[in-house]
């Protein structure tokens, strides 16, 4: 393999030069490939290669300012570099009383230095994506690419197409983890980087997983990273997953994942977005077998000029099965967010409840939100709702807690945090929960820029309170 | 003298409701306002206890040697300014305990005291309970959320109780109560009452006062304290309403 270098740097938009990395490096991306891959790779690529990214115009992205990012400049790395520094260096998790598994991700390639694949001791299968292909071809021919589906956009596409590397997690059947698996993804490089990571987890027939996905940056360096997970949940299995984001104001995600659920299995999603420049959530929940049931939940707390975009799709597609969304939201200054809630129930998926919520308390009449329920439902015999509401903080209630002697800013905090507790309530271990619940008073305070390294690491000085709400009292 | 109100005026939105209103409440007092629905009586209490938008385009609210007018609610609160809402409002995700420890912390601070311990306050919340014999679970609930309206009307109280304020509005906290909490109220009230202390009434019924003794009855009518009297002058309009003194206005 004669390569120059290991980056390119582009002079086109960011599509025309992804084209001609593919290629010219097709050979270097697809070396641990089977023909099997390679031929899903190369089908992706075709997709792209005619359509391209989404744009402005393209109706699912109309509220996104997408043009902006997939004209910009990146860099976009083929090789993993050389790690010199060592990861716990720049970036450390310390949630007290908080033991996970960590799986740590720089500019989107694996590192370990416990070797690219390792199998725990309760059998659970955890490494690189790149190196699982290799060793498990048949749970890649059987799910790889298949939970995606085919209406995927122009950044699945070219996430499967060009895909290097990410995170592969493999539950046996029956295995039950104790351990919170803990993904962290950091962006440090000097460049503007363009980085693209697939995730592959598949939870056996009976089994459990819970799942910290974080996405973080250690400085204020521009990155676009594009993330494409599938998840297949066998039946009666059951997940977690929490997805923390906590990127500097330059970066934009772009999140897609799919989940495709099997009878009797349970999913609870929890989506923590503290801050990021632009983020895009795609959420795409499959119910395919009877007595599956989805939670899907998320909490947003945005300001400046950063942008949310969650787009929650859920599909009933076999009777008998529940789902529910509730996305929770803040926005201040010039911050905009958009929330598309798509439930769709097939013609004989009869028996289904599904409930959607969207909720959103706008700070500054600067802010804006775009909120969009979407039911399509063939079958007669469901249960479905959708609500949205959109306000300014109840200045009611805001006079009833300062007539008691509270301050107007712990007044506001106070009604802020109790909205946002419904959504921090939902999640069941117990550290973590304590130390969102402390990130989201740091937040409300504006205090979480300052420590902008990790949702999860607080290397500041913990700020005092005027008040202390204690939730297991609320 | 605790609260000296000069001929103020206030405007909601532009509109006049308070119309050039004079109100003494001495130190051990207690005041009971009555008067016609729309008179203007809730409208008094938000000015005196300073909610945005309530604007006093003219006159002085003198509490305490100072002149309020201008200071945020919470600040006026924090001085001893204590307000029974009429309608009280629900707050769903905060529980009574930590509004309340949140609150009494927020007036120790400003009084330079330091923050009750948690044992102390749980204490204090236990015997202010009894007082106002409110059920032990409401206050593991979000404030008044799904309350019945005399659960939310005997919560007034109870937080009376526990911030032990200088100055109490109530705002028709008998409306809504069934006789025994009628009772339990107005004990509560009784109990408080201090030659330190002073407390405005807002009802529309003799019946409260009974129980509440006044020193002084007003009759507010639009925007203005048109009569006042001692407590038989709320015997009197129990028996012939607000008409006769309309026409002895115009007299
Ligand atoms: N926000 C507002 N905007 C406009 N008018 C208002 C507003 N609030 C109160 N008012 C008006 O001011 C007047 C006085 O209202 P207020 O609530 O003070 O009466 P009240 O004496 O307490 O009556 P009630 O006995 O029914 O409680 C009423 O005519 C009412 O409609
Ligand atoms: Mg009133």
């Amino acid at each position: 393999m004669s390569m120059e270098k290991d980056t390119l740097q582009q002079t086109q938009t960011l599509d025309e030069m992804l084209i001609g990395q593919y290629r010219q490096y097709k050979e270097l991306i697809s070396e641990n490939d089977t023909p099997h891959l390679r031929q899903i790779r190369e089908n992706a690529f075709q997709v792209f290669e005619k359509e391209g990214f989404p744009h402005s115009g393209t109706e699912m992205w109309r509220h996104t300012d997408v043009d902006a990012l997939t004209e910009d400049d990146y860099v976009h790395e083929l090789k993993a570099p050389v790690v010199t520094e060592n990861i716990e260096d720049i970036f450390q998790c310390d949630v007290h009383d908080f033991d996970t598994e960590t799986i740590s991700m720089l500019n989107g390639w694996y590192t370990s230095k416990t070797g690219d694949l390792k199998t725990m001791p309760d059998g659970v299968v955890v490494g690189s994506i790149s190196a699982a292909m290799k060793a498990y071809p048949e749970l890649f021919e059987k799910h790889y690419g298949k939970i995606t589906g085919s209406e995927s956009n122009g950044f699945v596409q070219i996430n499967t197409a060009m895909m290097q590397d990410g995170v592969f997690i493999w539950v046996p059947d029956g295995v039950k983890v104790t351990k919170t698996l803990q993904i962290i993804k950091i962006i440090n490089r000097k460049e503007q980087l363009f980085v693209q990571s697939r995730n592959l987890i598949i939870l056996g027939k009976n089994s459990e997983l819970s799942l910290m996905h974080c996405d973080d940056s250690v400085d204020h360096q521009a990155s676009l990273v594009n993330t494409v997970t599938e998840f297949f949940v066998d039946e009666n299995a059951h997940l977690e997953l929490y997805k923390l984001q906590n990127l500097n104001d330059n970066s934009a995600l772009i999140n897609s994942t799919f989940i495709k659920q099997m009878a009797n299995s349970t999913i609870k999603t929890n989506t923590l977005t503290f801050n990021c420049g632009l983020i895009r959530n795609s959420i795409h929940v499959k119910l395919d077998g009877q007595g599956a049931h989805a939670d899907v939940l998320g909490l947003y707390l945005m300001d400046k000029e950063q942008h949310i975009d969650n787009q929650i799709r859920i599909d009933h597609n076999v009777p008998n099965c529940t789902s529910n969304e509730l996305f929770k939201g803040i926005l201040d200054d010039e911050a905009s967010g958009v929330f598309n809630g798509y439930i769709y129930v097939a013609r004989d998926a009869q028996q289904t409840n599904a409930y959607q919520n969207n909720n959103n308390i706008m700070l500054k009449s600067t802010a804006t939100i775009n909120t969009m329920p979407f039911l399509e439902i063939y079958a007669d015999d469901v249960k479905c709702s959708h609500g949205a509401t959109v306000g300014q903080l109840d200045q009611e209630a805001m006079f009833y807690i300062r007539s008691r002697g509270i301050s107007a800013d712990n007044a506001r905090m106070l009604l802020l945090y109790a909205f946002a507790a419904d959504i921090i309530n939902e999640i069941s271990i117990e550290p973590l929960r304590q130390r969102i619940d402390d990130m989201v008073k740091k937040r409300l305070r504006g205090e979480l820029s300052v420590c902008e390294k990790c949702v999860l690491h607080c290397g500041t000085p913990d700020k005092e309170y005027h008040f202390d709400i204690d939730l297991s009292q609320i | 003298m605790l609260l000296n109100i000069k001929d103020l005026t206030v405007a909601i939105n532009g509109k006049e409701i308070i119309k050039g209103l004079n109100l003494q409440v001495n130190k051990g007092e207690v005041h009971a306002i009555m008067g016609p629905n729309g008179s203007g009586k809730s409208t008094l209490a938000a000015a005196i206890t300073g909610r945005d938008g309530y604007e006093v385009t003219k006159g002085e609210i003198w509490y305490k040697g100072q002149n309020i007018v201008g200071l945020e609610a919470d600040e006026r609160a924090n001085m001893g300014i204590f307000l029974s809402f009429q309608y009280p409002v629900e707050i769903p995700g905060v529980s009574m305990t930590n509004f309340m420890r949140t609150a009494l912390n927020a007036q120790r601070e400003y009084r330079g005291q330091p923050n009750i311990p948690a044992g102390e306050f749980l204490k204090l919340m236990e015997e202010k309970k009894k007082m106002v014999d409110i059920h032990a679970k409401l206050t593991k609930r979000s404030v008044n959320e799904g309350f019945s309206g005399g659960e939310k009307k005997k919560n007034e109280i109870f937080q009376m109780a526990l911030l032990e304020p200088t100055l109490a509005i109530l705002d028709e906290t008998d409306s809504g109560l069934d006789i025994d909490a009628l009772r339990t109220v107005a004990k509560g009230v009784n109990e408080l009452r201090s030659s330190e202390n002073g407390f405005v009434v807002i009802t529309h019924y003799q019946r409260l006062l009974e129980y509440i003794v006044p020193d002084y009855v007003h009759v507010l009518s639009d925007g203005k304290i048109v009569k006042s009297g001692t407590k038989n002058l709320a015997l009197d309009l129990e028996e012939k309403g607000y008409e006769w003194l309309k026409e002895e206005a115009a007299v």
